[in-house]
């Protein structure tokens, strides 16, 4: 039982740093603001699941559990308000999606 | 294992340090501060179970909500600044 | 491998702090003191130093950059380039470094057991704590009772720094008053702050209490975990600069009012001061908790938790003060 929850939150912990590092990848080849912004948010929030849920497995039933949970909920709350609050404010100031500007530009296309 | 996760944070963190460095607009700068503080807190909690020290997880939550605060302090950042060009402009007219 | 992760976190701190002082942009160089403070916390942590961390985290990712922006929002976004070449001062720099690299060599090993601050009066610290104190934290232990003189002198120093900032900044200008009322529209109460911005007011709104009750939570679990006064006052502060926010200023000033921040800002370095002059009053010498209670045991216990509260008061009221001071300005 024991092997199996370590298997599997080995397993969790590894596919979650996949992801952040995909993510952190995205962030720095991705052509413009708003594909950056997605693959730095999308795997901000699913890295942070894979890796909080792995450690909690490593730490059982204990208040380090619970403080975990709490961190998640903050996370899942805080990081996608401040990408949209971010993604608002950067269009509002008129900086366009790099593909809408290219057909704005040119309509045959 | 916790290593892994370790590196992969720290590695992701020097390339949103690239963004930061590189821009080109302020928004970049913002989105890798963000995401900077996200990892952070994720590389926090990993090196307290790395080093078996499951209490220091206080300090993960406080980052995960502090955090928040300076976002919203540049957005509204943002609006008073936006706000202030216009009026800027109508009083030369 | 903490050598290895440390040497990497500093290395990227290096990296980070070159490019603040070659950013022209003043708001780059905002984002990335930022960055800068969240790997200055994270390399405190991994040396196992969770209370500064906690600082770090409160002070430097919340309220240094609401304050900064704030300054920032009062001046112009570009730094002016200077052009002149100053001799004299490279000269004073360079002098300067090379000095402190050479003192670097008289610097202990990392981690060396022999090193001055491990057999001189540490040890004694980590014995007796729990003789005198019964408390986990040693570090609350030394901050608040062994070295309470140093965290009084702090203590005084944040109250000092409040005064000054609040002489120079919390005046109204009276002359031009009318005139910027002509010029900027005043703002109706409900569009200030970020009322308009649904999604993020919610979540806001959500967070607001969680980060108070976990402000207090640090600050009243300071002797069990990291934590204590100073972190416990930001962390206040951080919350009701959110609400601020979020809600604009004037609402924010109704919840706590200049008066009550006045209040906490004094009375805070005067909780302090009384724990100490009531020590004497009992018999004891100035800031001797043991004779707070019958058992001096639980006089120190009584005497950290007092004094504690008198840091935070004094610290989240001169965060918010100067916030206040900052955003007020603003108006101008």
């Amino acid at each position: 039982m024991s092997l199996l929850l370590d298997v599997l939150s080995w397993g969790l912990l590894s596919l979650g740093g996949v992801f952040v590092f995909i993510g952190g990848l995205g962030a720095v080849r991705m052509p413009d603001l708003y594909t950056r912004m997605h693959a730095a948010s999308l795997t901000d929030t699913i890295g942070s699941i894979l890796i909080i849920v792995g450690v909690m497995l490593q730490a059982g039933a204990s208040l380090a559990t619970l403080k975990l949970i709490m961190i998640l909920i903050f996370l899942l709350l805080t990081s996608p308000t401040a990408t949209n609050a971010l993604a608002s404010a950067a269009l509002i100031s008129g900086n366009l999606p790099k593909v809408a500007t290219q057909y704005g530009k040119d309509p045959s296309q | 294992m916790y290593y892994v996760v370790v590196i992969a944070t720290f590695a992701t963190m020097g390339l949103a340090l690239v963004r930061a460095l590189l821009g080109p607009s302020v928004y970049d700068r913002v989105l890798a501060v963000n995401m900077f503080g996200t990892k952070t807190v994720l590389v926090l909690i990993v090196i307290a179970f790395l080093y078996g020290r499951p209490d220091f997880l206080d300090l993960a939550m406080a980052y995960a909500l502090i955090n928040f605060v300076g976002v919203l302090a540049v957005l509204v950042f943002f609006r008073t600044r936006a706000q202030r060009e216009p009026t800027a402009t109508k009083s030369k007219d | 491998m903490t050598v290895f992760f440390g040497v990497f976190l500093l290395t990227l701190l290096l990296i980070v702090a070159i490019a603040i002082v070659r950013a022209d942009n003043l708001f780059v160089a905002v984002m990335l003191g930022g960055i800068f403070s969240l790997l200055m916390a994270t390399i405190f942590f991994l040396l196992d130093a969770p209370d500064v961390a906690l600082t770090e985290a409160a002070v430097g990712a919340g309220i240094s950059t609401v304050l900064y922006l704030a300054a920032l929002a009062l001046t112009a976004e570009r730094e002016k380039r200077h052009t002149v070449h100053q001799i004299k001062a490279l000269v004073v720099v360079t002098t300067t470094a090379l000095l402190v690299i050479f003192a670097t060599f008289d610097n202990v090993q990392f981690g060396d057991p022999t090193a001055p601050v491990h057999v001189h009066v540490g040890p004694w610290y980590l014995e007796n704590t729990q003789r005198y104190m019964d408390i986990p934290n040693v570090v609350t232990a030394i901050l608040g009772s062994f070295r309470g003189y140093d965290t009084l002198g702090e203590l005084f120093v944040v109250f000092t720094a409040g005064i000054g900032v609040l002489f120079l900044l919390g005046t109204r200008p009276k002359k031009d008053t009318e005139a910027a009322e002509t010029l900027i529209p005043q703002q109706s109460e409900t569009s200030e702050g970020l009322r308009n911005y649904l999604i993020p007011r919610l979540t806001g709104r959500l967070l607001v209490p969680i980060i108070l009750l976990f402000g207090l939570y640090v600050q009243f679990h300071g002797e069990y975990s990291p934590g204590g006064g100073f972190q416990a006052g930001a962390i206040i502060a951080a919350g009701i600069i959110l609400y601020a926010l979020l809600e604009g200023e004037t609402a924010a000033l109704r919840v706590v009012p200049q008066w009550m921040l006045m209040a906490l800002m004094a009375g805070g370095a005067l909780l302090y001061g009384m724990v100490g002059v009531v020590g004497m009053l009992l018999g004891g010498q100035f800031l001797d908790y043991s004779v707070l209670a019958d058992n001096p045991v639980t006089g120190q216990q009584l005497g950290i938790l007092l004094i504690e509260l008198g840091v935070g008061m004094t610290v989240s009221g001169v965060l918010l003060s100067i916030f206040h001071a900052f955003a007020a300005r603003d108006k101008y």
